[in-house]
């Protein structure tokens, strides 16, 4: 991991591998859970991933509140690393920044990939678009992220201390910039015709946290997307099912599109 | 020494359909209003008792709870505002950073304190954990939000010379200008509630009154010191009327009569920590080394209060017993001289505190009991606790 200074942010990045740009903008948690995942990107691409201000080693400058304030920093992002046609890669929480960088400025976006993203609201004011994580017992919450919890979550007890403290800072600074409007920005479905790249909407098909139903409306709302479910995976494929998901990757990064 | 009667108006005739949770997720069918409107106004009529006996009157609020079903603090004050003479009315208080409108609660308190004639100390609170789901808060920024709102608040109170601007993080008004003013000056006295060293060193800084509560005999000793450390250090004098720490109390002409009046108010300490565990420590609410070793210990990250024994044995608070709770120092029963010896002990062992605020009905102590409580207190404990320097 380095650090790059930008907008008063000390960013924590991980870069890995060689090939075209991919950043990867990532969720909320499970942040250790992603190791398969990275090393099969790394294969094929050069591997951007920042930890978000807030999260892991990156801070947070006191101004920075919502997730507006984290599109403009990865545009800025890659500004400075002068990356061109890049494969913008966002999941959950990540994905809604990556929409919000793309109704933005898609200057130096190539292709977008979505999974199991966040952002968008689509039902009225009574409906439950995205499940509330923080008032679902334990046991249900983890049954509904993962299609099988007990490969993908791991032994709490057995972590250390530093571990222990970097997911509880994931998780705050998830509710920070999460907690209301809950996971979405009411005005984001408006200007998502803006996002006129080739897009790849992927969704764990046991995902119980947004449902396949939310992908298939997220889709159809931008210009150019295509969905593809994964079998076998919850909100969190690129952890359950890490090949596949990077395949997908692969092979729209070589699809003709639209 | 002064003393304030507290009750949390605890809806208990849905306790026995309770299990998991009495909090957050309990449907409101469990409640009949015509059973709560009784227990509203007995409740009232205690406090009210109170105005006679001498005894100062503190309120509190809950949500989304069969424990407490006080859900606006400021309510039974406004009634009690006209309904009382003498006594001081206290709210500890009002969740700032939960609340949306800081300027509807200086209005509250202002109003309050007018139609009073001045008997109003003004209560504001963090919160526990479980008040963000009802309140949809968001955890990690509360305290910022609570201290805005204090700010705002306190200078709603103390500006007398039309409108101005605020537009902070959290709060946005362009035309701030509260009527009525408040009867007290500069404003009401402040409170905060504090059940750590940290946050008693927050309130020291501002010369905030603190409330301790159910902190017990092995963890307030800390707290005191770090106010009385904090309140040094930033130049302010020290005196005892800054500190008050809650009491469970049951006072009998027997010690068993007085033991039996604490069991029935010790239902509080047994149902109010019971919550459905994924509201006990939403994210950010607790420090990231709190939340760390909460998850380590399951991955919920459930979050428990402590209550430890003089000797550090971990006690459960749904099954503890009267003898436990007095050690724990959450508890003072007993005969008059039982009560005043265990309040005196407590009071040396922490280096003194200037107001005790007597938990006089919880749980299931029926109104007949709790008058008999007050007014045994008021006429045999009171008297000396009040020559106690505070």
């Amino acid at each position: 991991m380095e650090c790059v200074d930008i907008a008063g942010v000390s960013l924590e990045l991980l870069t890995e591998g060689e090939g075209p740009p991919l950043l990867f903008l990532h969720g909320g948690d499970y942040f250790a859970q992603h190791r398969d995942f990275f090393a099969k990107l790394a294969e094929r691409w050069r591997l951007i991933v920042p930890r978000h201000p807030g999260f892991g080693g990156s801070t947070r400058p006191d101004s920075f509140r919502t997730v507006h304030d984290l599109a403009y920093l990865y545009l800025d992002l890659l500004d400075r690393q002068d990356l061109r046609d890049v494969m913008l890669v966002g999941a959950s929480f990540g994905g809604w920044i990556a929409l919000e960088m793309c109704v933005r400025c898609l200057q130096r976006i190539g292709r977008l990939v979505l999974i199991d993203a966040l952002g968008v609201k689509f039902g009225g004011r009574e409906e439950r678009d995205i499940a509330d994580i923080y008032a679902l017992p334990n046991a249900e919450l983890l049954r509904l992220t993962f299609f099988d919890p007990t490969l993908a979550v791991p032994d709490y007890s057995a972590l250390s201390d530093e571990e222990a403290a970097s997911i509880a800072r994931d998780r705050a600074a998830t509710a920070l910039y999460g907690w209301r409007p809950y996971m979405h920005n009411p005005g984001l479905r408006q200007w998502l015709h803006r996002v006129h790249v080739p897009a790849l909407v992927l969704w764990g098909e046991n995902d119980g946290i947004v449902a396949a139903d939310y992908g298939e409306k997220l889709c159809r709302s931008l210009p150019r997307a295509r969905f593809e479910l994964i079998r076998e995976a919850g909100h969190y494929p690129q952890i359950e099912r890490a090949g596949a998901v990077a395949d997908a990757v692969e092979r729209f990064a070589r699809a003709e599109v639209l | 020494m002064k003393v304030w009667h507290f009750s949390e108006m605890g809806y208990h005739p849905a306790w026995p359909q309770l299990e998991e949770s009495y909090r957050v997720i309990i449907p409101s069918r469990l409640y009949d209003p015509k059973v709560g409107a009784d227990l509203y106004h007995r409740y009232l009529d205690e406090w009210a008792l109170c105005d006679e006996l001498g005894i100062n009157i503190m309120t509190n609020e809950h949500h989304a709870t069969a424990t407490c079903a006080d859900s606006v603090c400021t309510i039974p004050m406004a009634i009690l505002a006209r309904e009382t003479k003498q006594v001081r009315l206290l709210a500890l208080g009002m969740p700032i950073g939960n609340r949306n409108d800081p300027i509807r609660v200086a209005e509250e308190y202002a109003m309050i304190d007018v139609i009073s004639r001045g008997r109003v100390e003004m209560g504001f609170v963090k919160g526990v954990p479980f008040e963000i789901a009802p309140a949809n808060s968001s955890p990690p920024d509360l305290m910022e939000r609570f201290w805005e709102a204090h700010d705002l608040i306190l200078k709603a109170l103390t500006s007398h010379d039309g409108p101005f601007n605020w537009e902070g993080r959290h709060f946005h008004y362009r035309q701030v200008n509260v009527w009525p003013r408040p009867w007290q000056q500069p404003h009401p006295p402040v409170w905060m509630p504090v059940g750590s060293p940290g946050s008693a060193a927050e309130a020291a800084a501002r010369g905030i009154t603190i409330g301790v509560l159910n902190t017990g005999w092995v963890r307030t000793p800390a707290i005191y010191e770090a106010y009385r450390k904090t309140a040094g250090e930033t130049g302010r004098t020290v005196t005892l009327d800054k500190l008050a720490y809650m009491a469970l109390i049951g006072v009998g002409e027997t010690r068993e009569e007085g033991w039996r009046r604490a069991d029935q108010i010790l239902g509080y300490s047994r149902t109010s920590g019971i919550v459905a565990p994924q509201f006990m420590n939403p994210p950010g609410y607790a420090s990231e080394a709190q939340s760390a070793q909460a998850l380590k210990a399951s991955g919920a990250g459930f979050r428990a209060g402590r209550i430890q024994s003089r000797d550090g044995r971990n006690l459960n608070p749904r099954t503890m017993s009267v003898a436990d709770a007095i050690d724990a120092g959450l508890v003072f029963a007993g005969t008059p001289d039982d009560v005043f010896d265990q309040m005196r002990a407590f009071y040396d062992h922490v280096g003194g505190f200037g107001h005790l605020l007597m938990m006089g009905q919880g749980g299931l102590l029926d109104h007949a009991e709790t008058v008999a409580n007050l007014t045994l207190f008021s006429r045999e404990v009171l008297p000396r606790v009040e020559e106690v320097p505070g």
